[in-house]
């Protein structure tokens, strides 16, 4: 199957199906362009201006990776101003990427004339149809306003180059701050009135399945797009749709003064901590030359070569410790442990209901935040910490994106970039098989798609990929 | 209805080598928004990548139809730069469910369009996909970088005599998409309103500099030695704003913002070749103290003159500010003046 459109980049899925039903699933990147290989011999400060143009939707996350792994090499931290700036940046981009792709990207594969005979078709058709869909009109305005968060603190988006080792390039007089605050109290109406029908302060607060069941039947389907989506995910059972290996990583989202707001870790089983060091990459499967096994991005090598044999993708196969994981909004909160979150996953693992509810409940939680670090902006004092290069070096510099972990590996010998090497979220997540045959976390959570009758490409199978908010561009860079 | 009897134009949009920024940054579109800005061109979508419902074989049907004829192609915009490699064989990009190289599909479908589009530096000139030695041998539609040619070779025209309409840019400010679409909607779009790269002159005639908040500054050669500093970025920061061909400073991005107001260099990203600068990025190269890259239609001597006297001259209030992040010195009330 493929192409996929309505995600990011481009993408084809190889399905093997037996009695109406997904038996296994490969996987394919289809682009390659050489980010790493372009670096090669450059000044380290220029990974600014290449690595977010990398990716179109997650640009400033790899600007914040990029500037974690500079700001590792030179020593550097940024002032409190620093940190509130580059978080109030990089939420403006997730919570936009968690709008668009709800509302442009999933819905409106449940619009499609296969489910034309659902007694809640007319009221999602309505809705969220390709193009023709009232919500996409207005979600678009709204998320436009909401960017211009980006105008004021980032210069433009995408593609910014305001985010510094130590900080940001453009200091918040007392007058931006004002507006900046101004700019979220639009969109939180907007939340409140068009995607949840409810305060941002009663869906964070909803802290189990039963409270969210209540949540749901305590006012009409049609009330807001979110419970739109629940009245759907109910009647189609998305929550047995799509699941994955249940073992979740996440880096840690968002820092003040080196800490995290959402707990960075692992969750297998249990919440455990994270060794990144434990993370290595695997070609077997992926058309790269041949090496003599999975490495850890440090020493990572990427010299692509479109002949291997039993090849399938351009996508190299991280692991951790040698296992897959999932990443992305569902593993930052399971990881984080929002109650509901771990309740959900508890009783139904990682799907395409909880990836989504996840991501929804995800917006509330960091536009809270937001309007909180814009208040804690303090006009006058620093903005951005200045250190130079060192000739030599190696750091690393690790973010969350929408989608889920991104890393940044960097060494530097006589002032410039030896290696470069770049893990996405989408890496994860949609990666290949390994050398040990483990097919990836999507390969995994295709298993056992059911058909419906007479389709040769599966809705299921739109639905569980696009689950996960694949970014193809960032996946192979 | 703008103009209810007129046949709507048929637009195909493809994303090739590249990152996808150029449709993101159209979606920030507002007064009106994408959707209604379309829709008052007349521009009806065949198919878009993010936001189109048929994906698989209900699109690679529909390519098929546009190249036998059996649907109208009015306006071709490829995103994303062509990539040839390796060795020519385009494999680094496969169009999914087809195994074919998608340079392949883009040329045949740019021979039946009415119009085709380049949509940001990579699908003009080969941009940042071209950088650090080409590893993917990307192009442009009709150039490799400042050479003619690129895939569809420099003779190329549409079916209206126009060449490939580049809107050059990293991204493409939404405007830049919008108005040009509309033009060519309206008819008024001539070879005429492209300039020499194929960019349309409504937002290539102007500089980034035009407009710039700097503009003190730079007229006194106050200058930001570090990023965050106010001061003009042209003497040491690697601003290119004097020389590149944009009109970011007057248009704005994201309701009030742009490079320069971001607080970082203007990197001339409509130019072809701005991703191999040949020095660091936001570092000026100079020679004996002099910037290399002066200011466009300034003689060199006029500017060194220039700046030498306007240094001379600077005051205090410019000196300090410029290597502040906020403003230190407000302006002076000026003895018996009223502002």
């Amino acid at each position: 199957m493929g192409p996929f459109n309505r995600v990011e980049g481009d993408l084809e899925v190889t399905l093997d199906i037996e009695e109406e039903r997904v038996k296994t699933a490969q996987v394919s990147s289809s682009l390659y362009r050489g980010f790493e290989q372009m670096l090669q011999g450059k000044e380290p400060g220029d990974a600014l201006v290449y690595t977010p143009r990398i990716c179109g939707i997650c640009s400033v996350s790899q600007s914040v990776a990029a500037a974690r792994a500079l700001a590792d090499l030179q020593g550097v931290t940024p002032p409190p101003n620093g940190d509130l700036a580059i978080n109030l940046i990089l939420a403006n981009e997730n919570v936009a990427d968690h709008l668009t792709h709800f509302y442009l990207f999933f819905m409106p594969d449940f619009a499609r004339e296969t489910y034309r005979s659902e007694p809640w078709y007319p009221m999602v058709e309505k809705r969220f149809r390709a193009q023709a869909g009232t919500a996409a009109q207005e979600m678009l305005p709204a998320r436009a306003q909401f960017m211009h968060l980006m105008g004021l603190m980032a210069g433009k988006w995408p593609h910014s180059l305001a985010i510094q080792p130590g900080g940001t390039t453009r200091a918040i007089e007392m007058q931006e701050k004002a507006r900046l605050q101004a700019i979220l109290f639009g969109f939180r109406r907007f939340l409140e009135n068009t995607l949840y029908g409810d305060s941002l302060e009663h869906i964070v607060a909803l802290d189990s399945t039963a409270a969210l069941e209540q949540w749901i039947d305590a006012r009409d389907p049609e009330s807001s797009d979110f419970r739109r989506f629940l009245e759907v995910a109910r009647q189609l059972d998305l929550q047995q749709l799509g699941r994955g290996n249940d073992r979740f990583m996440s880096y840690g989202a968002y820092r003040l003064q080196g800490e995290p707001i959402f707990k960075q870790g692992l969750w297998d089983q249990e919440a455990q901590l994270l060794d990144t060091s434990r993370i290595t990459e695997d070609v077997s499967h992926s058309w790269m030359a041949h090496q003599t096994g999975p490495k850890h991005p440090f020493e990572g090598i990427t010299l692509p070569d479109a002949d291997v044999e039993h090849a399938y993708t351009w996508c190299k196969a991280p692991r951790l410790d040698g296992q897959v994981v999932e990443v992305g909004a569902l593993a930052r909160q399971q990881v984080d442990g929002h109650p509901l979150i771990r309740e959900l996953v508890s009783d139904s693992g990682g799907n395409v209901r909880n990836r989504v509810i996840a991501r929804l409940l995800e917006i509330a939680r960091v536009v809270m935040r937001m309007e909180a670090w814009a208040k804690e902006l303090k006009p006058g004092e620093a903005i951005c910490h200045h250190k130079p290069f060192p000739q030599e070096a190696q750091g690393f510099g690790l973010v969350e994106a929408a989608r889920g972990s991104l890393g940044h590996w960097i060494k530097i010998k006589h002032g410039r970039i030896l290696n470069y090497q770049i893990i996405a979220p989408t890496t994860w997540n949609f990666s290949p098989r390994d050398n040990e045959g483990q097919p990836g976390a999507l390969e995994i959570a295709l298993e056992g798609a059911t058909l419906r009758a007479g389709e040769k490409e599966p809705v299921s199978v739109q639905h569980i990929v696009r689950s996960f908010d694949p970014c193809m561009v960032c996946t192979v860079h | 209805m703008a103009d209810a009897d007129r046949q709507p134009l048929n637009l195909l949009w493809l994303q090739s080598g590249g990152c996808g920024g150029c449709t993101l940054s159209l979606m920030c579109a507002e007064s009106p928004d994408l959707f209604t800005t379309f829709e008052s061109a007349g521009i009806h979508i065949l198919w878009h990548p993010s936001i189109s419902e048929a994906s698989g074989t209900e699109f690679i049907d529909l390519l098929e139809r546009i190249i036998k004829g059996e649907e109208r192609l009015d306006l071709l915009c490829l995103e994303g730069a062509v990539v040839c490699g390796p060795n020519g064989s385009g494999k680094f990009h496969h169009l999914s469910g087809t195994g074919e190289p998608m340079m392949k599909w883009v040329a045949k479908l740019a021979s039946v369009a009415r119009h085709v589009v380049a949509v940001g530096s990579c699908a003009a000139y080969g941009g940042i996909t071209a950088a650090g030695g080409n590893p993917s041998e990307a192009c442009g539609l009709q150039f490799d970088e400042t050479i003619d040619g690129g895939l569809l070779g420099k003779d190329f025209t549409d079916q209206q005599g126009l060449p490939v309409i580049n809107i050059a840019g990293c991204p493409v400010h939404p405007n830049w998409v919008t108005e040009t679409l509309l033009q060519i909607s309206s008819g008024e779009l001539q070879r005429d309103h492209l300039d020499e790269w194929g960019r349309p002159r409504s937002y290539a005639d102007h500089l980034v500099h035009h407009g710039c908040p700097r503009n003190e500054f730079y007229e006194y050669k106050a200058s930001a030695v570090k990023p965050s500093d106010l001061g003009c970025m042209m003497e040491h920061m690697g601003c290119l704003g004097t020389q590149a061909h944009a009109d970011c400073n007057t248009r704005l991005w994201n309701g009030e913002g742009s490079c320069l107001r971001g607080g970082y260099a203007c990197i001339n990203c409509t130019a072809p070749g701005f991703e191999e600068p040949g020095h660091p990025f936001t570092e000026t190269p100079k020679i004996a103290g002099i910037p290399v890259g002066l200011p466009t239609d300034m003689p060199k001597a006029w500017f060194v003159a220039l700046a030498s006297l306007s240094k001379a001259a600077t005051p205090k209030r410019l000196k300090e500010n410029a290597v502040a992040d906020h403003i230190r010195v407000p302006p002076k009330r000026r003895v018996g003046g009223k502002s």
